[in-house]
């Protein structure tokens, strides 16, 4: 392991880096963030490895396992640089292939590389496919450089550049004032300029400060904060020790989810890794400023991401939050003055200070600088990480990026900002991200999970989806927010299971606006958000569940029943055999008939009845028609 | 239960009290529940009251104070997740194992848990047995992925209780 006492040596032995790498020389990087690793990225590992071995290609070829790339839907992805030829889905047997034809004789495999669903025109470079084109990766672009594991691969990309330069050339106070003027708004979800954040902290008297990483990601269907982590620790790592220096602090924790294993496990190394190097620990590279980094696991709470109860939780209790004021900026870990933002808000540091401020904030509109990344997921073609400039507009992201909604379905609605944001539809597409427009638009960006639903979604059973998760993680500390979102939840679930009444839409908004103003924390103050967007947007569906018994989108399952039309009907048996119920019956080449109390609703039949017949419907608000018996 | 496991992470995180969340994981993840004893432990040796640490077992989703079943199967309950039937997968995984969310058979077979977000949205219904990802599940998958497991599990008790009346009989041969 290198050693850096000054800063001179750390450059030196960039350049020793940079100058031992041959940027001709091909590379297989592999992978292998987590949603990869589900898909199989291991063995993938395993198979290139042998395979390298085995054709004698060792000395030829460099192997490289990253963190996330992004296009999840493909994965486990290999890209083989310095091309930049994508092939996706790749399973162990390809490897020889792709070694053979990729790296030995230069060719493509063309089976493996990208096809335009609509087209099927084949686009063989990573930076062509239209996933990729359309996004600006200034945070995620690293991923696919780096091994998360390897510093020497952080420090060929310009790693702890940005942490010299504040050191050995910047004021805590022109640290803090390049952070104000580059706009930069924090990415956990409020949006609160965090270059003022830091200016409170600094400014606090006392003389132990901390600083604090959150990376507690609650959101269901949000994985943007894990995959930076994941893929690039050593960035957040030195927009830490940057904020560090900045306020005056010598301590900083990583709160991090223990159901991410791999982030708390790559972190782990990063922080060895630069603790026996000298990047960490006392008078690091010679500038005086001391700073360590520990890790907390967190044991599961949703709320946990809202600041004070991530320092409570911190501290060894349950993460019940505080009122505020007294903020973390003042008052904070075990009393003393706390800077606490997101991973990704501390991702953007080194590159607003190797940029410079004025660099940064020409990305983006007047609000809202920089790019954010968005967990792009649900009812689209490709889910995956989506880093875009402020300003894009949710139907570029949705459909130039996401390449629009699966099966031709019909596009319905996003939802923007975890529990705590809303649901936009169509006619909002052309909204910009940024902080401030999601926001009048009725939604937020929160943290950036972007949930797309189509036509056979229900949004009245999305509220309540989000409600009975809210719910759940409330911690009851106060009585608005744990009775609100429970009695706002009993309205919902009534509604979707055909209990709905008259006037329960008054009841719902009366009470999502009592929770709204009156709970103490973020969570109670943003859960209503889903009940209302969705009423603002979908009311139409809220009163046809309560006066038609109707499900719109045929999902709740109280209301609909799936029904066979016996002059459609072949009597195959295709459903026959599909039901787990065992609720259909009907002799071969017979009408066959679904027995309604059975029917657990599970759908199995609607999508074994071969499209030729199509003979299975789903009823909603109308009753079912009695069986009648004839021959198929 | 070995009790110097547990005295050995007590040590490991200097015995401070404020690494509470911190020993009560490293617990959960050796011996796969939080037995009785070991808080009884770890309450004495941090001087922590045990109504603290009740607090903190039951506020935290991760702690469980009820053994955990030999198949673990989490089902992703995240919005993406939900969008696409995972409500479905839940109940097909109930009906099969005949297990409820958060609850063990008694038999120790099977131990069910909802997860809020597995984070690969890709996969999107996931199922997690023992483990392994079941990605893009329907129902009657789930269902044969389970009843393949179970008969297992029989085949797995018949197997035991067989070897241990060959036992017996041996025993008895001994003895005679």
């Amino acid at each position: 392991m290198p050693q850096f006492t000054t800063p001179a040596e750390l450059e030196a032995y960039r350049r020793e880096v940079l100058s031992g790498r041959d940027s001709a020389k091909p590379c297989i990087t592999l992978c292998s963030g987590s949603a990869c690793h589900a898909t199989g990225s291991n063995k993938v590992a395993a198979a290139i490895a042998l395979e390298i071995e085995k054709q004698g290609v060792a000395a030829e070829v460099d192997f490289r396992r990253t963190g996330c790339h992004g296009f999840c839907e493909q994965g486990p992805i290999v890209v083989i640089y310095p091309q930049g030829v994508c092939y996706l889905k790749v399973q162990p047997e390809d490897i020889e292939e792709i070694i053979t034809k990729s790296i030995k004789e230069q060719q493509v495999v063309e089976r493996l590389i990208y096809a335009d669903p609509n087209t099927g025109e084949r686009t063989p470079l990573e930076e062509e496919i239209p996933f990729y084109k359309n996004q600006q990766r200034l945070i995620l672009g690293s991923n696919l450089k780096i091994d998360p594991k390897n510093l020497d691969d952080y420090i060929a990309v310009g790693g702890f550049q940005a942490l010299v330069k504040v050191l050995f050339e910047m004021t805590s106070e022109q640290v803090v004032d390049e952070v104000k003027s580059a706009k930069l708004r924090g990415r956990g979800g409020a949006g609160f300029p965090s270059g003022v954040k830091w200016d409170f902290a600094r400014q606090a008297p006392g003389a132990q400060k901390y600083v604090v990483v959150n990376c507690d990601e609650g959101d269901p269907g949000a994985y943007m904060d894990r995959s930076v982590m994941e893929g690039n620790p050593f960035a957040v790592l030195e927009g830490l020790m940057i904020g560090a220096y900045a306020i005056g602090a010598s301590e900083g924790y990583v709160y991090v989810r223990q159901e991410y294993p791999l982030a708390v496990e790559n972190l782990a190394v990063a922080l060895k890794k630069a603790a026996e190097s000298g990047l960490l620990g006392t008078d690091i590279l010679g500038s005086g400023f001391d700073f360590t980094v520990k890790v907390h696991r967190g044991a599961g709470a949703f709320i946990c991401g809202e600041e004070t109860s991530l320092l409570n939780s911190l501290e060894g209790k349950p993460g019940e939050p505080n009122a505020r004021p007294p903020f973390p900026a003042t008052k904070g870990l075990w009393g003393k003055p706390t800077n606490i933002n997101n991973v990704e808000t501390w991702a953007n540091i080194p590159l607003i200070i190797n940029k410079g401020a004025a660099a940064f904030s020409s990305i983006g509109t007047e609000g809202s600088k920089g790019t954010k990344i968005f967990s792009l997921v649900g009812k689209v073609n490709n889910t995956g990480l989506v880093e875009v400039p402020m300003g894009a507009t949710l139907r570029d992201i949705i459909f130039k990026i996401g390449g629009g909604v699966p099966g031709g379905k019909k596009f319905k609605a996003v939802q923007t900002g975890g529990p705590s944001g809303g649901c936009l539809p169509e006619s909002l597409l052309d909204t910009k991200v940024d902080f401030d427009e999601l926001t009048k638009a009725g939604a937020m960006m929160g943290s950036g999970g972007m949930i797309v639903m189509d036509e056979d979604t229900c949004l009245v059973d999305i509220a309540r989806y989000f409600l009975a998760f809210l719910s759940d993680e409330s911690c009851g500390k106060c009585t608005p927010c744990r009775e609100g979102i429970r009695q706002m939840l009993k309205i919902l679930t009534n509604m979707t299971q055909g209990r709905g009444k008259e006037g329960d839409i008054e009841l719902l908004q009366t009470l999502a606006e009592a929770t709204l103003g009156s709970s103490m924390c973020a969570l109670g103050k943003t859960a209503p958000n889903p009940v209302l967007s969705t009423l603002t947007h979908f009311r139409d569906e809220y009163a046809a569940h309560i006066h038609n018994r109707k499900c719109p989108a045929l999902s709740c399952k109280a209301l609909i029943a799936y029904y066979i039309e016996p002059e459609k009907c072949k009597g195959c048996g295709a459903c026959f055999r599909v039901c787990p119920a065992a609720a259909i019956e009907g002799e071969k080449k017979q009408v066959h008939v679904v027995t309604q109390h059975k029917c657990t609703k599970c759908g199995g039949c609607l999508e074994a009845c071969p499209a030729a017949f199509d003979a299975v419907r789903v009823l909603s608000g109308e009753p079912v028609p009695e069986p009648v018996a004839a021959e198929a | 239960m070995d009790i110097g496991i547990i005295d050995e992470i007590i040590d490991k995180h200097g015995g401070e009290s404020g690494a509470l969340i911190q020993i009560l994981l490293d617990i959960q993840g050796a011996v796969n529940w939080l037995p009785k004893e070991a808080l009884a432990r770890v309450s004495e040796k941090l001087s922590v009251p045990m109504s603290r640490i009740q607090h903190i077992t039951t506020f935290y989703k991760t702690f469980s104070l009820t053994p955990k079943g030999r198949h673990e199967i989490h089902v992703c309950l995240g919005t993406a997740c939900h969008v696409r039937g995972a409500q479905d997968i839940l109940a097909t995984v109930e009906e099969v194992t005949g297990v409820k969310p958060g609850e063990t058979d008694p038999d120790l077979n099977f131990s069910v848990e909802t997860v809020s977000c597995l984070g690969c949205c890709a996969l999107g219904p996931v199922m997690v047995v023992d483990g392994e990802y079941h990605g893009n599940v329907k129902p009657a998958e789930t269902a044969k992925v389970l009843s393949q497991l179970k008969l297992t599990e029989t085949a797995e008790a018949l197997e035991k209780l067989k070897q241990s009346e060959t036992a017996e009989v041996l025993n008895l041969c001994a003895c005679q």
